[in-house]
């Protein structure tokens, strides 16, 4: 394992749909430099590949002459990563996706992907700014210690 | 960046000798894949059931998990059973957690998800 604690990683984006496999595989480089399980480490791949995909699409509006900006903070027992957009942010949370609904046509098929980032890592916040330029997702994943010596 | 969504269509024989559709996917499975998924679908579509093979996939988001959906909603339209096997841990978790389990029996490999039919 390499001394990763202290540390900061930044990623900047174009707001062009497939660029989040750029963020997501440098999240799993400092994770796994980290000592994160494998298992983790695809939580955390999905969680801030969602959270890139609604920053190109939703905050950026897909407008690449913005950029994504990701910034990764490690410290000794967990990984905090920052997902910044040019948008106005949430206003409130979408409800909870409800399979029967999307599958019987009462509820958009999509929509998955701020449930899935709240379920695979261990704190998820969106923060809005104050004037509306700029909002971010700030997400946690935290190394489990237990079983260790 | 993405990878692009293949999609091929096999058949194989259920239990009782009946033809089973296999919609074998590889690559990545995301907002870019809607032709190639859900064009397979429709050649399968009303057809008897159907399996996903997503043992060669690299890659799946949320778009990728709408076109799943979507495969779903025309199967429980027309009736047609759905199984898929050939996820990775992750993503047999991230299809259980949101709910696609329900509709489509998630299973390791071919084999048992041609025995659950």
């Amino acid at each position: 394992m390499v001394a990763t604690a202290g540390t900061s990683v930044e990623v900047r984006l174009p707001s062009r749909l497939g660029f989040e496999k750029v963020a997501m595989g440098t999240a799993a480089s400092v994770a796994q430099l980290m000592g994160f399980p494998a298992e983790r480490i695809e939580d955390l791949k999905t969680a801030v590949a969602e959270a890139c995909i609604n920053a190109i699409e939703h905050g950026n509006q897909l407008n690449e002459k913005l950029s994504v900006g990701v910034i990764l903070s490690a410290s000794d027992d967990q990984l905090e990563v920052k997902v910044v957009d040019n948008g106005a942010g949430i206003s409130k949370q979408p409800p909870k996706p409800d399979i029967d609904r999307k599958v019987h046509g009462q509820e958009d098929p999509r929509g998955m992907g701020m449930f899935l980032i709240q379920a695979l890592v261990d704190e998820a916040e969106w923060v809005r700014d104050s004037i509306g330029k700029h909002s971010y997702v700030r997400l946690v994943i935290r190394l489990d210690k237990e079983g260790e010596d | 960046m993405q990878t692009e969504t293949r999609t091929t269509i096999d058949r194989t024989a259920g239990a009782s000798g009946a033809a089973i559709a296999v919609l074998r996917f590889s690559g990545d499975i995301s907002s870019t894949s809607k032709d190639s998924v859900l064009g397979a679908w429709q050649n399968v579509s009303g057809s008897g059931p159907v399996l996903l093979d997503f043992s060669k996939v690299d890659y799946i988001n949320s778009s990728g998990i709408a076109l799943i959906i979507q495969m779903l909603m025309e199967a429980d339209k027309s009736g047609q059973k759905v199984a898929a096997f050939g996820l990775t841990p992750h993503f047999q978790k991230v299809f259980t957690m949101v709910g696609i389990g329900k509709y489509a029996g998630l299973h390791k490999d071919q084999e048992a998800a041609v025995a659950s039919m």
